[in-house]
């Protein structure tokens, strides 16, 4: 059965969740529906939206991490993604980096291109990430236990993997609009 | 032929202060002095690099990213649809394997397109030699700071002295 029996929550709901929790932490978000989300639901500065290179997105929040080690830097994620840059997981589990939270959003499809199956709902992704060195790895079915979780990692020295078990449902979001220069800019400054 | 710990320290004087990369037999002197200098990220795929130095960059380092050709095609499309429009720039330091047809099968065919490769991509190059190192160090810098895209420094064998002289 996809997506996992018992869930519930939207993606769209679960990043509105994790972001009320955020103030002006960097926030790296993959190509596809998150990004177009997260932009809808709260645009911040500190969002680095990503339209291409898909499976990047945990190396770019590394770099923002490694270069910045007092600030707190958080990745939106899918699973279709983490499968593409899976070696990723092994670069942030060898170098741990203690600001580093990784969320994924598991709905066991590629959403944005008509929900083709991955192959997440046998392939644990947040069991590889904890044989990869993550420090702290949490999979969460609903919003409480989504919001319990997240609240936890935020105050723990990563590296974090927090993987959520959402459904397939994709929000009326529309593309990015700004132009990818000016997310460029507009990130640095907010971070700087 | 150019020592590594002045190669490095070229790079360092230019500003560069994120290293990262996958290793490459003729990059080998280079990456040495750069662990010594506790300098160096390693990353496990070239793609993963260029990403991570582009999330360097935008926290505030001027990165630089070592591989091997090959790489180049690994990390293609990174280059394209993260470095190139969202203006990220990057120094690719890059080993020219299969240079003049000499190097083992898998190298040759990249070997003799790497130039046009780049040439189409608008990725800016060129080849580092000991006699014009100062003024190709300067292009790279300068390239850097105008266009805000990757620019690519190739490294042929021999040119950089590698952990086996």
């Amino acid at each position: 059965m996809r997506p996992e029996q018992g869930t519930l929550i939207s993606r769209a709901q679960a990043i509105a969740a994790l972001l009320e929790l955020l103030t002006d932490q960097p926030v790296v978000i993959c190509n596809g529906f998150p990004s177009r989300e997260a932009q809808k639901i709260a645009d911040r500065p500190t969002h680095f939206y990503m339209i291409g290179s898909m499976g990047n997105a945990p190396a770019i929040a590394l770099g923002v991490a490694l270069a910045k080690p007092n600030k707190q830097v958080i990745t939106f994620d899918g699973d279709g993604n983490v499968l593409m840059g899976m070696g990723t997981l092994a670069t942030v589990g060898a170098l741990k980096p203690r600001n580093f939270i990784h969320v994924v959003f598991d709905n066991e499809v590629y959403g944005t291109t008509g929900n083709q199956p991955t192959i997440s709902n046998v392939v644990p992704l947040e069991k590889v990430a904890k044989a990869a060195g993550y420090v702290n790895v949490e999979r969460v079915l609903d919003r409480d236990d989504l919001v319990y979780e997240f609240k936890d990692m935020l105050k723990k020295d990563g590296p974090s993997m927090l993987l959520v078990k959402v459904n397939e449902f994709a929000e009326d979001a529309g593309r990015v609009l700004l132009d990818p220069p000016d997310i460029t800019k507009r990130f640095m400054k907010a971070i700087e | 032929m150019i020592d590594s710990d002045a190669f490095v320290q070229a790079l360092q004087d230019m500003g560069v202060d994120f290293f990262t990369g996958v290793p490459d037999s003729i990059l080998g002197g280079i990456i040495a002095e750069l662990m010594d200098r506790r300098l160096y990220t390693p990353a496990v795929r070239e793609d993963e690099a260029v990403a991570m130095a582009a999330g360097a960059y935008m926290a505030g380092k001027v990165p630089a990213v070592l591989m091997q050709n090959s790489g180049l095609g690994t990390s293609l499309n990174t280059l394209i649809s993260l470095n190139m429009i969202y203006r990220q720039p990057c120094v690719l330091i890059v080993s020219w394997r299969g240079q003049g047809g000499k190097d083992a099968p898998e190298h040759l065919v990249m070997g003799e397109v790497m130039p046009q490769f780049l040439n189409t991509m608008k990725i800016p190059h060129r080849t580092l030699t000991e006699k014009t190192a100062v003024e190709d160090f300067k292009w790279v810098a300068e390239t850097f700071m105008r266009q805000r895209i990757p620019v690519a420094l190739f490294i042929t064998k021999g040119v950089v002295k590698g952990l086996h002289p």
